[in-house]
């Protein structure tokens, strides 16, 4: 186990592939959502603006860290290189995917998985947030082995 | 007062490469044929849009009026993803109850390009759509794959289940000549196609494909005046959204509703919006003779099975097992060959659903006929929280 390793390997990645949505912080990495300070809900991709609950009037989304372990809630990958936008690497291995389901939040996020295959997944298992790079650079959120 | 389904019409499903508008002009002429109307009879068509033809698919009931000859008659045009055509039957039915019209015409039609459904073209990153194939490369198998395994997850659905489904459905196909996929399978030819997204295989998925369709909706008293038959009507048209908070992973999303603050429905998205059938119609899931449903993958037709009514949750592949939900069971699902036989024109679809329960109703169908059909209900789903489901009695 060489935690520290892997993720100062992360901090030293290229810039994430989007604004504001994970946070690479002293290589520990974390989704970031949004929070209704009426309701208490929470939004992933964060939302700005107005709530979305409708029976919330809520107009105060403020970001929020989210849970960086939770469970399977399903898994698939991608056998064959995906369409553009994406940048497939070559050669290409096949992307594994995970909805993963966060308990204290009440949602399910999906993410790609890193260095894992659907044989390693099985709905329930728990996993923890990472980053890994696309094939052409920039750095995006994923799920690994905690 | 109710509304007739006067009339349906199909052009065959394929891979044509023709422009979408003949498919759709083709479509409306038959469907006018078999109602015994003119389009000059026509107070209103509503075109359902495709987004991958240029702006004239942006404007489909703009183009198919001009297509068939401008006549003054007023249009709509709707786009809604998969539910386009339920909406746009929506429109054209809603019109008539309301005493605006007697006749209208609904017609969808769609040319799509080969392989994945892929984003529209431009940077969009503050686009779902784009951004689910830039950052995951999640490409719409792979929201299906996730459901299936989930099923195999919670209740034991095996691949040789998901297999089932397509033999099912590719024998109910290979009778139905608007279907674009004539030929039987063998389980085993499922199951050694090559895997897209684990545990779905490229049979397991069903394809793109061009086609058209349009049905002439009319009042019961036009029908009466005009001596058309008045055998199937509409009993209801359910376009409801989900309710807050979503907790399923629905395509094109990147997360979930969250149930921090509220809970979950009652019902999820899917069973919901077969329950607003229902309540409209007045009819249960045990009213039904048959049932067409969104196959866009295999074991996506075992989740509807459930949603609709037709099984708990979790025993929708019994049924499949014992034979009920096929051509001649207890309940047949899909008998038309549904999307694995015909691949998705989209805003064709729902309205090709719907020319099914028809034909089923009138008795038409031919070698694929559900014995004694009654009742029948169309259920689908498009991006972005568009439900539909269609029922129609005789
Ligand atoms: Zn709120």
């Amino acid at each position: 186990m060489l935690p520290s390793k892997r993720l100062c390997h992360i901090g030293s990645m290229a810039a994430p592939a989007i604004d504001g949505w994970f946070t690479v912080d002293n290589d520990i990495v974390h989704l970031i959502g949004t929070r209704c300070a009426d309701c208490r809900t929470v939004y992933f991709p964060p939302l700005t603006g107005f709530c979305r609950n409708p029976h919330c009037s809520g107009e105060d989304l403020a970001p929020d860290r989210l849970s960086r372990r939770g469970t399977v809630w399903s898994y698939t990958n991608a056998c064959y290189p995906p369409p553009a936008p994406f940048v497939a690497a070559e050669p290409y291995t096949p992307v594994t995917l995970a909805a993963v389901e966060l308990a204290e939040e009440g949602i399910v996020v999906l993410g790609q998985v890193k260095d894992l295959t659907v044989d390693d997944l099985h709905v329930g298992m728990e996993l923890e947030l990472t980053a890994g790079p696309l094939a052409d650079g920039p750095l995006v959120w994923m799920w690994g082995r905690p | 007062m109710s509304v007739v389904i006067a009339g349906t019409g199909m052009h065959p499903w394929g891979k044509w490469g023709r422009p979408f508008v003949e498919y759709g002009v083709a479509a409306a002429r038959a469907a006018l044929r078999e109602a015994g109307l003119e389009w000059t009879d026509v107070q209103f068509a509503v075109g359902a849009d495709t987004i991958r033809n240029g702006y004239p698919g942006f404007i489909a009931g703009a183009t198919f009026a001009q297509a068939l000859g401008w006549t003054g008659a007023r249009i709509a045009s709707c786009y809604a993803a998969c539910a386009s055509g339920a909406q746009a039957i929506d429109i054209a039915r809603t019109r008539i109850l309301a005493g605006l019209c007697d006749v209208a015409l609904v017609v969808g039609a769609d040319s799509t390009p080969k392989g994945f459904f892929r984003p529209v073209g431009g940077d969009r990153p503050d686009d779902p759509d784009w951004l689910r194939f830039r950052l995951l490369g999640a490409a719409n198998p792979a929201y299906f794959a996730l459901y299936a395994r989930r099923r195999m997850a919670l209740y034991g659905d095996t691949s040789q289940d998901f297999a089932a489904v397509k033999v099912k459905n590719a024998l109910a196909g290979s009778l139905n000549e608007a279907a674009r996929y004539r030929k039987t399978v063998t389980a085993e030819e499922v199951l050694a196609s090559p895997m897209v997204a684990a545990p779905l295989r490229l049979m397991d998925i069903c394809a793109t494909s061009d086609g058209g369709a349009a049905v002439v909706l009319v009042s019961e008293e036009y029908a009466r005046r005009r001596a058309l038959s008045t055998a199937v009507r509409l009993a209801a048209v359910s376009t409801v959204t989900p309710s807050f908070p979503n907790t399923v992973l629905e395509l094109p999303c990147f997360a979930t509703d969250s149930t921090a603050a509220v809970p979950p429905p009652e019902r999820a998205f899917r069973a919901s919006i077969a329950h607003a059938a229902y309540e409209e119609a007045g009819l249960g899931p045990a009213d039904l003779s048959f049932a067409e449903v969104y196959d866009l993958s295999t074991a996506l037709e075992l989740d509807w099975v459930e949603d609709v009514g037709l099984a708990p949750p979790g025993e929708a592949a019994k049924l499949l097992r014992a034979g009920d939900t096929a051509l001649g069971g207890r309940i047949p699902v899909n008998p038309s060959g549904g999307l694995a036989s015909f691949g998705e024109a989209i805003p064709a679809q729902a309205i090709a659903q719907v020319c099914e329960l028809t034909r089923q109703l009138r008795g038409t169908a031919g070698a694929r006929q559900v014995v004694n059909a009654r009742a029948g209900l169309a259920a689908n789903q498009g991006l972005f929280g568009h439900g539909s489901a269609i029922i129609a009695i005789t």
